[in-house]
Order: structure tokens, then sequence, then C-alpha cells
């Protein structure tokens, strides 16, 4: 990862972001989403956040690519806390605190 | 600042515990990707959406080529469309300069209590919904910043054993969860994680992409078959 292109990315991610904020309020007007494309936004953070964290929990990259028992553990909880609780930092904590728990019993 | 300013900054006041340390761990999580200050902070203030930064800091750090980065972010925020979309009826008639600063300041927290304002109290002039828009984002954005700032010069001193390489898959974990409440929903993500995985040997991170469209178009379907079932 050098310089640039970490700096294209913050530039691009930014402006990107801020058209798309903007889109209906600054340049489409009152006019409304068209239903099918709301219903397929409405999917976009659970279509796209799974499948990035997925191999990252089954072949994480600290343990060279190698199931870990931790990490694995730490996934599960995360998932049940925030599912049952609807809690986002409760599911962090909790999640981290299986984490490092069974790193210090293994 | 009139009372509708303040109302907001009251209905916002109490997401600050969740950005405060949303912040934080951004802030170390991109110390340790190799981002310095600089780079954390601009990104920060430019983009203001943690979820998508969290992603594009992650796949940077997997030498993902610069585009998939970029586009994994972008599709993170796209459901800030339907925000802007929605919130069109309210806030369209003001300034250019108004409605591209409430652009900017458009982020998860501060357009769930204005809509939800909105359609309480349709009526209510706009001078005032704007006031109230931007009083509900006065107690997240500075934190916002902040805080990851204070996680950017924080993390540097963070020693590898505390395994923060784990911060980023359970912080999108614990986002993704509560959002898991309908079978579309459950099944969306069901797609996203299995596709994911079959076509993780694709070369540029495109397997997500190609994951992130079925997973998508996933829910959609069942959405639309559950409607016509209960007519």
């Amino acid at each position: 990862m050098d310089n640039t292109s970490i700096w294209i990315t913050i530039i691009a991610l930014g402006i990107g972001t801020f058209l798309i904020r903007f889109s209906f309020l600054g340049l489409l007007g009152g006019k409304d989403l068209p239903v099918w494309l709301t219903r397929h936004l409405r999917y976009v953070p659970v279509a796209v956040l799974p499948g990035l964290v997925a191999p990252l929990v089954v072949w994480p990259a600290a343990t060279g690519g190698d199931a870990d028992l931790a990490r694995s553990l730490a996934a599960l909880t995360a998932l049940a806390i925030g599912g049952i609780t609807r809690s986002v930092l409760g599911a962090i904590f909790g999640g981290m605190a299986v984490l490092y728990t069974v790193q210090y019993f293994t | 600042m009139g009372s509708a300013y303040w109302q907001g900054f009251r209905a916002g006041a109490p997401f600050v515990l969740v950005v405060a340390p949303f912040g934080l761990l951004f802030g170390v999580v991109a110390a340790e990707a190799g981002l310095d200050i600089v780079q954390t902070m601009a990104m920060t203030i430019l983009v203001i959406a943690g979820a998508s930064q969290f992603a594009a800091v992650q796949l940077l750090s997997d030498n993902a080529p610069t585009i998939v980065a970029i586009l994994t972010g972008l599709a993170v925020n796209m459901r800030m469309a339907m925000y802007s979309a929605s919130l069109t009826p309210h806030l369209g008639k003001a300034s250019l300069g108004k409605r591209a600063l409430a652009a900017y300041f458009l982020v998860d927290q501060n357009y769930a209590v204005s809509i939800a304002e909105y359609e309480k109290n349709p009526a209510r002039p706009l001078p005032e919904k704007l006031a109230y828009f931007f009083g509900a984002v006065s107690p997240i954005a500075p934190l916002w910043y902040g805080f990851t700032f204070v996680g950017a010069v924080a993390g540097k001193a963070i020693p590898p054993a505390y395994a923060l390489d784990f911060a980023v898959p359970i912080t999108f974990i614990a986002i993704v969860a509560p959002a898991l409440r309908s079978l579309p929903h459950i099944a969306a993500a069901f797609v996203s994680v299995t596709v994911a995985l079959l076509l993780a040997w694709l070369p540029y991170n495109s397997g997500l992409m190609v994951a992130a469209l079925l997973a998508m178009m996933t829910g959609a379907a069942i959405e639309k078959r559950l409607e016509k079932a209960h007519g």
C-alpha cells in the first residue's frame, strides 16, 4: 500500500460519498427513487459487509491464513450479541473480550 | 441558535456514546494499517462515514487495487442515496449552499432523528427543519473527528498482542448483526458470505463485488415475493 493509492482512495471516496449524499437533495429535486432501486439499496449493508468479513474470519491474515479458534469464537459472539441485543458497541466489546480471553488461555 | 437547533442537538446527543468509541477505533485501525495522521484525518473529515472508511482501509491494507477499495467504500455508502431522497421533500427548497452543507453532514444518526421529527411535525417551517438537522449532527461530527485523532495518535503505541487486526471484522459483524431482522436480510447476508468465500480466489477482490450484487438481488427478490404473498 503506497501513499499515492492511499490519497487517491481518500479523495475519491470523499468526493463520491459527498455526491451520493448530495444526489437527490441537490440535483435530482423531489423525484422519488424507483421502487425496484430502493428495494435493492435497502440490502446494500447486509450484501457488502458480510462478504467482506467472511474471508477475514475464516482465513485471518494475522495467523498466516489458518483458521483460529479465538477469532472464530469472537466473531460468533459478536454476531450473537449484536443480533440479540441490537447493540453495536456491546457486540464489539463482547467479541473482543472473547478474543482476548480465548487467546489468553490457549 | 433557535429552539429547533437545540431540540435537534438533544436528539443527537445520545449517539455520542456510539460515535466516540467508533471514531477512536477507526483512528487506531487506520494507524495500524499504515496511514499517517494527516491521511487518517483527511479521510475522516472528507468522508465522515465510518463503515466505508473501515472497509476502504481494510482493503488497502490487504493490497487490494485502489479502485476496489474506492468502489467497496462507495457501495457501503449507497444507502445514503435513500436518505438523500427521503429528505428532499423536507429540505429540498433550501438554498444550494445549505443543501450542500446538509449533504456533507448527512450521517446515519442525524438522518434517523431528523426524518422521525419531520414525519411527526411535517408542517414545521424550512428554517426550523434545517436547524433541527444541523443541531442533531452538532454533537456527533466534532466527536467523530476528535476521537479519530486520539485513536490515530494512540494507535501507534498499541502492541500487536492486542489482536487489533480483528477489530475491523468484529466491528462489521457488530454493525450488520442488528440489521439481520427479516428473512430477506438474513438471506442476503447468507448469499454474500457464501459467494464471497467461494469466489475468494478471484483476483482484485472482485469476488466481493459479485457476492454483493447477488446478495442484493436475493434480498430484493425475497422481499418482493413476501409482499405478494401477504397481498
